[in-house]
């Protein structure tokens, strides 16, 4: 391609990643301003005059913090364990870490439901072992929203705790050491501080995550509001100015944060990253090792009883399991009514070929962005950069109203069509919510290229299409795997957006799992969750083996 | 009849915002000879090996190669073979894909580029070597890839950016020799970049010295070291001290200077400074010697420091007079602290430079 070429390549990406991503979003704001054909600050004023709507707003922003001194104290604490010492059980706690990532957010509410809810599996243990009629406890509110987000939350703590604790070599803590620091001194003031971006990185990543939750608030809220369940009730009321203003609330919440994240990034402390990592101390006397053997089998069951229970209740019939402690009965029904009812299998393949298309669309899109914005830079890549990692500040509720907005009406001019209600508005909707997954896996790969690669390329006469094909693309393939695989997932289990833009014909498998719930067919619904979960699980297996082999 | 030379760097000039890494730069290689760019660092010889390849684009000036202007063709069309610092091996392909992925944008058949790939690696001494991964091979085995890489689709011209600099120096003087065989064996048209003198003298049949994006001076490494046009390139090339003195009288051959009141005969050069007045020396270690105090002719100084070479060590002399000077000598000549003299050794033509007095 050529200088030109590549100049108007790039402004083509810009103006279509504009309309994507910033257009519907500007139109909301918009939106939110606008009656009858007029300017009007009404919907603002109801926003602020309305109890509910601070009370949502302060609700978010409450559970939102708490989620991440929830997770952090969870995380952090399990990653020094890891990374610093040795004891029996290591290895299957090691394993049963990473058992939060494979479940979906719907399908992790599900599991947490029928496990600790008032009619789950905890509930029929309780009740069958002290013979209560009722169970003592109702699973609702800010406390399970805070147990579901604790716990699939922490790993973020967890993974970059421990990403940063790797990074630094034994010399810092003999440095420390041979300077008179005991442990606690130089836990305080060496390891923290070094440690300091990896944990203000986490805390962001969690903060964003709970501030977009929807799925937890959603099914186990009850009249505890948050920003993003409020958005959806307004506008099922029909009160689309508010809703408007209370998306441009939450967005403004979100990038607020992000805002934050690209400070902490900015000033990253650069730990000596040379040299041997410290060896593992074995834990000393029998008497502690015996026990955190013990603690953390106990720690690998709590991590993985969600995913056995949804194991186990996919596998009851309909309103069999009443007042025992297990199931009395089991069947495979519940799967075969999955494959041989087509009504049912359907939302099935419509969330195979949505996530796929939406995959590789933004793993395309990713690809162009770094060959346009890393080597060379085009007039506009910074905004490029920028349209990619705006859709992971915004939560997806806000996406969902933003596309919902710009996209229901006809308006060519204004480059508006009517893609709701059509099969193009879900792919939309994951394509971006995919972008800042694959583009920053990918944006990432392509700037640890040594550019001398693809100029010795040139040097020995490769075309820059054969340079990409054989030197770059091949070079980037564990990047593009690893955004492809986390991309294909969070399409696939994707709630948030679809429960406000699906179509009969386009329903998802996580919207066919909610009405599954309120049929109270929980059996069906546990089985969908269990294929959500197994694709999950199978696709990063994948992920993770072709990514390395490269 | 001279030929024209082969390859052609005119007036070539290349700015970064405000900074010019290259100035009105020209050279002029014939064909198949080796040209040293040596430099400091900052000096722009990168600058200038990635205006040949074809990486950056001068802001002025041009590039031939056999009489045709090629500043305009993109790397991929120029056909200059690179070697770059860091070899830049293509990590997901074993060495003989490495060595063949020059072959094949042309319309080689296959079984002519299998020849070549062997032809090329056997040339380099690692026949056999095809289907080993680039992660096999030990730092100096990556480098002959490279070598091979770069040579095996015959380029026009040979670029090597420090092609040594990521060698241990045991292994350096080594591969040294046999790159400088090899490009003989070869014939190629090459420039290489390095901030080594021994290096640049080693392998160039010619050096071009850069300071500050211009060319400082170019010639055979005897005649920058004879003969340095300028106090940038009498010190860089080789070891040489600076001191101010005061021309006294110039005649046919000879300039006679004073320094501390003790007058020395400096032969003269074409084009050195001729007039009375102040000036400063340019004194190279092995151009001196050290004799009693008060010996005819003798500038004393004190030993400073001494640091031992083997068969000779060299001294720092501080002059009564003030300046210092530093000297070769056998090592047991003179201990630290004695006081000694200074005279210009019989064979000292080449070793005394005379430049215009430093404005400081």
């Amino acid at each position: 391609m050529s200088r030109r070429g590549t100049q108007v390549a790039g402004a083509v990406l810009l103006f279509f990643l504009a309309w994507l991503v910033a257009y519907p979003l500007v139109l909301t704001l918009v939106q939110g301003f606008r009656a009858g054909g007029e300017w009007t600050a009404e919907h603002l004023r109801a926003f602020l005059a309305r109890p509910t709507e601070m009370r949502a707003l302060w609700g978010s922003l409450w559970i939102s913090i708490a989620s991440v001194v929830a997770a952090g104290l969870i995380g952090i604490p399990l990653a020094f364990l890891f990374t610093r010492f040795d004891f029996p059980g290591r290895r299957l706690l090691g394993a049963a870490l990473a058992l939060p990532a494979v479940l979906p957010p719907l399908v992790g509410v599900l599991a947490f439901m029928f496990l600790y809810g008032e009619s789950g599996f905890l509930a029929h243990l309780v009740r069958a072992v002290f013979g209560l009629e009722e169970t003592p406890w109702r699973f609702q509110g800010a406390g399970a929203i805070l147990l579901v987000h604790a716990y699939s939350m922490y790993v973020y703590f967890y993974l970059f705790t421990r990403a940063g604790l790797t990074q630094l070599d034994a010399s810092v803590y003999e440095a420390a050491a041979s300077l008179g620091a005991g442990r606690v001194r130089t836990l305080t003031r060496v390891i923290l501080p070094l440690l300091r971006p990896h944990l203000a990185g986490a805390a962001i990543l969690t903060f964003m995550t709970s501030l977009a939750s929807f799925s937890a608030p959603y099914i186990f809220g009850g009249g505890f509001r948050v920003m993003t369940t409020q958005i959806v009730a307004t506008r099922l009321n029909g009160d689309d100015g508010l809703a408007m203003v209370e998306t441009a609330s939450l967005a403004l919440l979100a990038l607020a944060a992000l805002w934050l994240l690209q400070r902490t990034d900015a000033d990253e402390v650069s730990g000596g990253s040379k040299g041997a990592a410290p060896e593992r101390r074995t834990l000393g006397s029998g008497a502690l090792r015996v026990s955190l053997g013990f603690v953390s089998v106990v720690l690998a069951i709590i991590l993985l009883l969600p995913h056995l229970t949804l194991l186990l209740v996919s596998f009851v019939p309909l309103g069999t399991w009443t007042t025992e402690a297990l199931p009395p009965a089991y069947t495979t029904g519940n799967y075969l009514t999955l494959i041989r009812d087509p009504v049912r299998a359907r939302p099935l393949a419509n969330s195979l070929w949505m996530a796929t298309a939406a995959t590789l669309a933004s793993v395309a899109i990713a690809i162009a962005a770094a060959a346009l914005t890393v080597r060379r830079r085009v007039r506009g890549a910074r905004a490029i950069e920028s349209l990619l990692t705006i859709p992971w500040a915004v939560p997806g509720t806000v996406f969902a109203i933003a596309i919902a907005a710009a996209f229901s009406v006809r308006s060519p001019e204004t480059l508006r069509f009517v893609l709701v209600g059509t099969a193009w508005i879900l792919p939309m909707a994951y394509l971006v919510r995919n972008l800042p997954i694959t583009g920053r896996a990918v944006l990432a790969g392509a700037r640890r290229l040594d550019p001398s690669l693809e100029e010795a390329a040139a040097t020995l006469g490769a075309s820059r299409t054969r340079t990409l094909r054989r030197v770059t693309l091949p070079l980037l393939r564990s990047a593009i795997v690893a955004g492809a695989t986390l991309a294909f997932v969070t399409a696939f289990g994707d709630f948030v957006t679809s429960i406000m833009l699906y179509t009969y014909d386009t329903r998802p498998v996580s919207l066919e799992i909610l009405s599954s719930l309120r049929q109270s067919d929980v059996g069906v619904a546990a089985a969908y969750g269990v294929v959500l979960m197994a694709v999950s699980a199978v696709v990063f297996a994948l992920g993770s083996e072709r990514g390395s082999s490269g | 009849m001279a030929t024209d030379p082969f390859l052609v760097l005119d007036g070539l000039t290349r700015r970064f915002g405000s900074v010019t890494a290259v100035d009105h730069l020209s050279l002029a290689l014939d064909r198949g000879e080796i040209l040293a760019l040596l430099g400091p660092s900052g000096s722009g010889k990168t600058t200038v090996l990635r205006l040949l390849a074809g990486f950056e684009h001068p802001d002025a000036g041009r590039v031939r190669v056999g009489g045709t202007d090629v500043t305009d063709d993109s790397p991929v069309s120029r056909r200059f073979g690179m070697v770059f610092q860091h070899y830049a091996l293509f990590p997901h392909l074993d060495v003989g894909e490495n060595v063949a992925f020059g072959l094949e944008s042309g319309s080689l058949p296959r079984t002519e580029v299998t020849r070549r790939v062997g032809e090329s690696l056997a040339l380099v001494d690692l026949a056999g070597y095809e289907r080993r991964r680039i992660g096999q091979l030990s730092g100096g085995q990556q480098q002959r890839v490279a070598l091979a890489r770069a040579l095996a689709p015959e380029p026009r011209v040979l670029l090597l950016d420090e092609p040594l600099s990521n060698l241990d120096p045991a292994l350096r003087e080594r591969t040294r020799r046999e790159i400088r065989d090899l490009i003989h064996r070869v014939g190629i048209t090459t420039v290489f970049v390095t901030h080594e003198q021994d290096e640049a003298f080693d392998l160039g049949d010619r050096v071009a010295l850069l300071e500050r994006g211009r060319l400082a001076q170019v010639g055979t490494p005897e005649q920058l070291y004879a003969e340095p046009g300028s106090p940038f390139v009498a010190s860089f090339v080789g070891r040489s001290a600076a001191l101010p003195v005061r021309i006294v009288s110039v005649d046919g051959t000879a300039t006679r200077i004073d320094i501390n009141g003790v007058e020395w005969d400096v032969p003269r050069r074409e084009g050195e400074v001729a007039r009375s007045g102040p000036a400063t020396l340019y004194a190279r270690p092995e151009a001196l010697w050290l004799t009693v105090p008060n010996a005819a002719g003798a500038v004393p100084g004190v030993v400073g420091a001494r640091r031992f070479a083997g068969a000779n060590a060299a001294f720092d002399i501080e002059l009564e007079g003030g300046g210092r000077l530093e000297v070769t000598a056998p090592p047991l000549a003179a201990r630290p602290g004695d006081r000694v003299g200074v005279v210009p050794s019989r064979r000292a033509g080449g070793g005394l430079h005379l430049f215009p007095a430093d404005p400081r």
